[in-house]
């Protein structure tokens, strides 16, 4: 579904993607691991039209990466991305009417069972609801490609909980969710298939259960083997 | 549920749902919940709880109806075995324990059984 085909991209004389050529298939969890650095933030950005390669490309069931993908890919950055004068009802309104992909109807079971408030405001959020009002309106596009910049950053234990399972909830056969994260723990049981990059290359990538079997290892045992 | 991380995940899913077969938590025939319920309860991948499934039916712990979903099995022969093969488990268990604090013959290992269950 999602083609990255020798995708380099240079800041300064360094490459922060250097060659990346692999597969993203409907119907999977990615994990896109590395440490700070590895490249992980620039090929997402890539991949949602954001920035654009020095060399190779990305595609999505064949188009290349532009503003006909933009409908398709969601990029959830790290960072906070609504407008401070935002109430919760604001955010629904705004990406009603942007994203014409939008389930309304979704969001609103969603912050119902996040506990959300439509009159609550967005600059008195804790980080955990943050970053639950991020997935909720992330998860609530009907996309293919869904690509989630680190979400489980600085959020207590039962705010990632509830990330979680709403990633897992959303996932359907035609879509696919890629997650960057330095925390491989939370990844461990929701994420199928793992790419591993470091210095902005490809290291290692394959289905976590079938590692599990073959190296006997866990996901974080497998992370030191390839970064200490 | 916490699992280890080294082992695959689905033979963990699997293991857990055998005990509460035997646990009488699923009775024979009773229905499991659907892929994606059962990868929410579990908070695993839903590809994984798929092949908990799968498994499980090459297993013969369970079978699908078309269109209905899946049940567990309504074999009571194979809940004996699960059952059998778990307490065979745990005899292996008790045995390694008991041969590491030094009772190796078996009458030893039988006599502290005895003596523990009349306490």
């Amino acid at each position: 579904m999602l083609e990255s085909t020798h995708v380099t991209k240079r800041y300064g004389g360094k490459a922060a993607d250097d060659d990346l050529t692999f597969t993203i298939k409907p119907g999977h969890i990615y994990g896109l691991l590395g440490p700070n650095g590895s490249g992980k933030s620039t090929w997402m950005k890539i991949a949602s039209g954001l920035i654009v390669p020095d060399q190779g490309q990305i595609t999505l069931d064949g188009v290349k990466v532009g503003k006909q993908t933009k409908a398709h890919t969601v990029y959830m950055a790290t960072e906070d991305f609504f407008y401070p004068y935002m109430k919760i009802r604001d955010v629904e309104r705004y990406y009603r009417d942007f994203f014409s992909d939008f389930d309304t109807e979704k969001f609103r079971t969603l912050l119902a069972e996040l506990n959300f408030d439509e009159k609550m405001k967005v600059t008195s959020l804790s980080s955990g609801m943050m970053a639950k009002l991020k997935i909720a309106v992330t998860m609530s596009r009907r996309a293919r490609v869904y690509l989630l910049d680190e979400p489980f950053n600085g959020i207590d234990l039962l705010a990632r909980d509830a990330v979680v399972k709403t990633i897992i909830e959303s996932l359907t056969d035609d879509c696919a969710v890629i997650i960057s994260s330095h925390l491989i723990e939370e990844l461990e049981k929701i994420v199928d298939t793992c790419i591993f990059l470091k210095d902005g290359r490809l290291i290692l990538s394959g289905e976590i259960e079938e590692i599990r079997q073959s190296q006997g290892c866990s996901l974080i045992e497998l992370y030191k083997k390839l970064y200490a | 549920m916490e699992f280890e991380t080294n082992k695959p995940i689905y033979l963990q899913v699997i293991e857990d749902i055998k005990r509460r077969m035997v646990a009488g938590e699923l009775p024979p025939g009773e229905k499991l919940p659907s892929v994606r319920d059962l990868a929410v309860a579990y908070t695993i991948n839903p590809n994984t709880a798929s092949r908990v499934y799968r498994e499980m039916e090459q297993m013969s712990l369970c079978f699908t109806r078309r269109g209905l979903g899946t049940f567990i099995t309504e074999d009571p022969a194979v809940y004996e075995q699960i059952r059998s093969g778990m307490a065979k488990e745990c005899l292996a268990n008790f045995v390694t324990g008991m041969k590491h604090l030094g009772y190796h013959d078996k009458q030893a290992m039988i006599e502290q059984l005895l003596a523990f269950q009349e306490n």
